[in-house]
């Protein structure tokens, strides 16, 4: 049995939390700062690049999340169709 | 700097309702672009309009939470071997092109017609593509399941086998979805298409797919989740076009995104455990439904501009309500149709599963 332990794969349940965590904690200070964010990304130019790379930043924190928080829940591809390299 | 100040004091104010009503908008939009690569754009725009964003504010958030989850799908479904991302690339240049050009001739209709003009250009546009392509994709995914052929590998179409036959000294290019060399004077209108699309109607990918498994000959599966690298292509170069002008509202984009990215990986984990027949299904079904709900809305906009006679305040809202009925209706189908495929595929693997543990046990 033992080559059935290691085929089954450890759940990132440590990496969903903290990407969890962090996650939360963007959208927190998203909403509270609404009037302050909306003011300064909203002023063109140069400006422009500030909601670009938000949402660059929401994208790699949440997209971890999201994709670790499938995985926990058991929520995973096709055993035909596991990751190819 | 006039519409900078405007926009800025026409960002909404936002409650619990709608922040749980964006996001789940955007976990429905996600999951099923997640699967077929596109769509949910169509939804979140007037969406988010109902909820009193302005009309260029809402594109310009959409087009904000659009490339970020496009970029996540994408990553997502390369895991599974399924980008082409050269191809993805290649083609979201000319779409990038496209969109800018769509979005040049939307202004220009504005100016002339103002928004009443604009809008019915948007409709009219809606339902000419989402009629032919979509009955199209439909009338195809049909053909499959009746002849039974749906669990073989599919075939290319005869115009993708001439497409990849035509030889165009230094216009050559070999793309690994398609297994062959096409020129690239083929992929620059079909790309330039679904940029134009993607201005006009916020969904570029209901040309860009069709195109790239009917026109290239790419297999399914493979053209919808090459399309997420072209809609990250046109949502970044969208999105800072937008921002330049200070029409982007951040929380919007952010809240939908929030939504999104939990659907976009569910719909890509989706896609494994269907055929690929699954793919040409759900876009068809949901661009002829669509297709319904945009038609209703064509009345309105004439009677608006004096083309017909004018609607009661009463029948405009009816028909409204009903058109955005029927939107919401279509993506919640779609996504049933995902969820109840993927669901069927996973109880057949865990019981092969459990029949395999019986049969090495005995």
């Amino acid at each position: 049995m033992a080559s059935l332990d290691q085929k089954i794969k450890k759940k990132p349940f440590g990496a969903s939390i903290l990407f969890g965590v962090v996650s939360i904690g963007l959208y927190i200070t998203l909403l509270a700062n609404q009037d302050i964010l909306n003011g300064n990304f909203a002023k063109g130019g140069l400006f422009a690049f500030l909601p670009i790379i938000t949402a660059f930043i929401f994208s790699y924190v949440h997209g971890n999340f999201t994709g670790h928080f499938w995985t926990v829940l058991g929520v995973e591809a096709s055993k035909k169709k596991r990751e190819v390299k | 700097m006039h519409d900078i100040a405007q926009a800025a004091t026409n960002f909404i104010d936002l409650n619990t309702a709608n922040i749980i009503y964006l996001f789940l908008v955007g976990f429905v939009g996600g999951l099923v672009s997640g699967f077929i690569g596109s769509g949910g754009a169509f939804v979140l725009t007037p969406g988010m309009m109902s909820l009193g964003v302005p009309g260029l504010v809402a594109v310009a958030s959409n087009m904000c939470h659009k490339f970020p989850k496009a970029l996540v799908g994408a990553l997502k479904r390369a895991k599974y071997g399924q980008v082409d991302v050269k191809l993805g690339i290649v083609l979201g240049i000319s779409a990038e092109a496209g969109v800018l050009y769509g979005a040049h001739v939307q202004e220009n209709i504005k100016k002339a017609f103002g928004d009443a003009g604009s809008n019915l250009y948007v409709s009219v546009a809606f339902v000419v593509v989402l009629a032919v392509v979509g009955i199209f994709v439909l009338r195809d995914a049909w053909k499959t399941y009746k002849s039974g052929t749906q669990h073989e590998e599919e075939k290319i179409t005869k115009l993708a086998r001439w497409v990849q036959s035509i030889h165009i000294p230094g216009t050559m290019v070999y793309f690994k979805s398609l297994n062959a060399r096409v020129s690239v004077l083929f992929t620059l209108p079909l790309g330039f298409a679904t940029g134009m699309l993607a201005a006009t109607i916020a969904v570029g990918g209901f040309v860009g797919v069709p195109s790239m498994i009917y026109v290239l000959g790419a297999p399914s599966l493979m053209a919808s989740a090459t399309e997420l690298v072209i809609a990250f292509v046109m949502g970044l170069g969208g999105s800072l076009k937008y921002a330049l002008h200070g029409l982007v509202d951040i929380r919007l984009a952010m809240i939908i995104l929030g939504g999104s990215l939990f659907g976009i990986q569910l719909g890509a984990i989706g896609t494994t455990y269907v055929k690929p027949f699954m793919i040409k299904v759900v876009m068809g079904v949901i661009m002829v439904i669509v297709l319904f709900s945009r038609g209703l809305m064509v009345p309105v906009y004439l009677s608006q501009l004096g083309l017909i006679q004018t609607l009661s305040d009463s029948t405009v809202k009816m028909l409204k309500t009903t058109s955005f009925a029927i939107m919401i209706f279509a993506l919640a189908l779609g996504a049933f149709i995902v969820l109840k495929a993927m669901w069927q595929g996973r109880q057949a693997e865990k019981l092969a599963a459990q029949e395999s543990l019986v049969h090495s046990k005995a």
